[in-house]
């Protein structure tokens, strides 16, 4: 039996350089009973080019989006990335200020839009997914989900309820990593800086794990952990509670 | 000021290699940042005070023509002269003229990020008056003839061994290196400075319209003795800085202090109303206000970055910044620095050689959760991004019928200053690329099929620019060889049989 559908938006990023964390997140809905809807036209929010002052392209491509997942006004949106939430929801009125119709069918889809965790603590009102995971890990909180959205207690509530996984204090947890998307590759020394600074913290924390809520954000942390040989796991949550969860239910194989 | 905005990144790759300067910034999160936190969470009804001082900020930068006129009128009233000046050069010529009227020698000032804006001290200089800044972090930038790192801790950049140099340089002998005896050798110098001063210079934290006053806010006693010693008193302000009554000034002054060092009041709270009236037993013969614009009105005109003027200058907005911890004061190449700077410098010194601060910022959102008027600085970096590659539209910014002018002052559309051929192709590209699901999985497999050789594991190593930058630090995630939305349609398939 399949409860009420959600549509997954895994976000350009997850869907091209980290399919891995769209099967977990997809795993986990379904593990809750959901049916999972994929939109398999899906591309892109428009982000990259909003945040690179190039706003006519990135309100081609998120009219596109509101396209692509319109249809249902009743069916949640499920994103694994607080930054891609954020852009539907709190800066798409922006991009479409001055245009009243799409404004309109921007806000629509921004009342639809949930951020994975977001989505099962608040909306399903879950947090213990009854999963094991033996480990020691540490939260990064990324700056668009923790500043942007408001989430945080949600991804920290569903991993201190998976059993075995020990969840350590990260020093600094709530300052930016220093991804930034293009500002990464614009400014590459100083994010660099930060991302240092951030790796020294979770290495001092000794956890074998560091959690976060956004491939982007992952990407650059693990990229750096690679260089420097580090030998902590990067992984998102949905990654964590698809393997603390697939044991004790039904997965589906991906 | 000279405007050094161009220089950002050359500036920025210095500090990050500067382990001094690298050390002096550490101190910025846990000097401020953290002690802003605490008073914060000590302070009542801290998010109402927050709310309130937005929408006194916000009505009066929208009736900003009203509020200074009066307060003109008000200054007056009390014996003060009041003059606005449309920009740098005519504020800083009106101070020059009229030290030279009465004969001043030497000018003792207190701290004032407008006299940086206007480069009063070199203008002064120029005219054989000699400017002495008071406040210590300036006096040490003075001696060090630099620029403040910071807008309330000038010389935080500055170890107390250099400045103990410093100060043994300019006595010509060691004056001893502890902070106690460092102290007492300024304190030893100011206080000559003040007895001999005929001029005192201040900035302005606000002026009260209702009442014509104005207040400064400070911890070393010497804003005080800048405005009761000399004969003459000129304050400079910012035209922004005035709010419409002393309620409002109460709740500014609690968001201020608590938001800038922590503390819930500092040393020394001044209300200044005028020059020496009848019955007082001191204080200056004149009294002249500053209002000075100096592009202010283009941040006025455009309803996107309207709310900068909301800024009280607390600093709390680079302390919480990662990226000014790390690049430091210098770097933003104008008076201010920080996410603030990366909004008001470019706009207020010019877009075109201070277009990559917009764009120096990871958009973490600290800011603005620490801004005590919560001024919305992602928002208005993004927007000044699109006005670096799109151009803006014009706009109209009211003036006070005191400034002379009546009317609106018009600002011209901007055009686009920081259009590259490498990424209008690489955004044309990406349009392209993300407008079909085809087109965006042929080309990520295209790049899986090109990264092939350089990839381990599905990371890469090295890649050519624009990605060197990235991959002399971090290794690149290249694409997988078959995209989440490929495996989700075959296993579907996989079930349906």
């Amino acid at each position: 039996m399949t409860g009420p559908t959600v549509s997954l938006f895994v976000t350009c990023m997850v869907d091209q350089l980290y399919p891995e964390i769209g099967v977990a997140a997809a795993n986990v809905l379904e593990r809750l009973g959901l049916e999972v809807d994929v939109p398999t036209d899906q591309t892109c929010c428009g982000q990259p080019a909003y945040n690179s002052g190039f706003r006519k392209e990135a309100r081609a491509i998120a009219g596109r989006f509101l396209e692509v997942f319109e249809g249902d006004d009743d069916r949640p949106i499920v994103v694994p990335s607080g930054s891609c939430g954020a852009m539907v929801r709190n800066l798409y009125p922006e991009l479409f200020h001055d245009d009243p119709r799409m404004l309109e069918r921007a806000r629509a889809a921004g009342r639809r839009v949930y951020e994975f965790s977001e989505f099962i603590v608040d909306r399903l009102g879950r947090s213990d997914l009854g999963g094991t995971l033996a480990g020691s890990a540490v939260y990064h909180e990324c700056c668009h989900l923790l500043r942007e959205l408001h989430v945080d207690r949600q991804p920290k509530t569903l991993l201190r309820d998976v059993r075995k996984l020990e969840m350590r204090p990260l020093e600094k947890a709530e300052v930016c990593c220093g991804f930034g998307g293009t500002f990464a590759i614009k400014f590459p020394e100083i994010s660099t800086a930060i991302m240092v600074e951030k790796l020294r913290n979770v290495a001092a924390s000794g956890a074998d794990m560091l959690i976060a809520g956004d491939a982007g954000c992952l990407m650059h942390l693990d990229g750096g952990m690679r260089k420097r040989g580090m030998k902590v796991r990067a992984l998102h949550y949905a990654q964590v509670l698809d393997l603390a969860t697939r044991s004790s239910a039904g997965g589906r194989a991906s | 000021m000279q405007v050094k905005t161009a220089a950002f990144k050359a500036s920025a790759r210095r500090t990050l290699a500067d382990p001094v300067l690298q050390g002096a910034l550490e101190n910025v999160y846990t000097g401020f940042h953290l002690k802003r936190i605490q008073a914060a969470a000590a302070t009542d009804q801290w998010q109402p005070q927050r709310d309130r001082a937005r929408r006194v900020k916000a009505h009066t930068v929208a009736n900003l023509d009203h509020y200074l006129d009066m307060l003109t009128r008000n200054v007056e009233a009390k014996g003060g002269h009041v003059r606005f000046a449309a920009d740098g050069q005519e504020a800083a010529r009106y101070v020059v003229e009229l030290a030279k009227a009465r004969g001043v020698g030497t000018v003792i000032k207190s701290k004032s990020m407008v006299s940086e804006e206007i480069g009063l001290n070199h203008v002064l200089e120029q005219a054989s008056i000699e400017p002495i800044e008071t406040d210590l972090g300036e006096y040490i930038i003075q001696l060090a003839r630099e620029t403040p790192y910071h807008i309330i801790a000038p010389a935080i950049h500055k170890t107390q061994d250099q400045v103990a140099d410093l100060l043994s340089a300019h006595t010509g002998g060691q004056r001893g290196r502890t902070a106690q005896e460092l102290t007492a050798t300024a304190r030893v110098l100011l206080r000559d400075a003040f007895q001999r001063a005929d001029m005192g210079v201040t900035g302005v934290n606000f002026a009260v319209a209702e009442t014509g006053s104005i207040v400064l806010v400070t911890n070393e006693g010497n804003g005080r003795m800048c405005t009761s010693a000399p004969r003459i008193h000129v304050a400079l302000m910012g035209m922004e800085k005035v709010v419409p009554s002393m309620a409002d000034l109460a709740m500014f002054l609690r968001i201020l202090i608590r938001s800038a060092t922590g503390q819930r009041i500092s040393t020394y709270v001044s209300v200044i109303n005028g020059p020496r009236g009848a019955d007082d037993e001191d204080g200056p013969d004149e009294f002249h206000l500053v209002i000075v614009d100096n592009n202010r009105h283009r941040l006025l005109a455009d309803a996107a970055l309207r709310e900068a003027l909301y800024c009280i200058r607390c600093g709390a907005c680079m302390n919480a910044c990662p990226v000014y911890r790390k690049v430091g004061g210098h770097s933003y190449g104008w008076v201010y620095p920080g996410p603030i700077g990366a909004v008001v410098s470019p706009v207020m010194s010019g877009l075109e050689a201070g277009k990559a601060l917009p764009f120096a910022s990871s958009l973490c959102g600290a800011c603005r959760e620490v801004c005590p008027v919560g001024i919305d600085i992602p928002s208005m970096l993004l927007h000044l991004r699109s006005v670096v590659v799109e151009g803006g539209p014009g706009g109209e910014a009211p003036r006070p019928a005191s400034a002379g002018a009546a009317g609106g002052r018009c600002e011209p559309a901007r055009p686009p200053v920081g259009r590259s051929v490498a990424d209008r192709l690489a955004f044309a590209a990406w349009r392209f690329g993300m407008a079909g699901r085809r087109k965006f999985d042929l080309g990520a497999r295209l790049a899986w099929l090109v990264g092939l050789p350089v990839a381990r594991g599905g990371w890469a190593g090295w890649l050519p620019p624009p990605l060197r930058g990235w991959t002399a630090s971090r290794r690149f995630r290249m694409p997988a060889r078959r995209s989440f939305v490929a495996r989700w349609r075959a296993a579907r398939r996989g079930r349906a049989v």
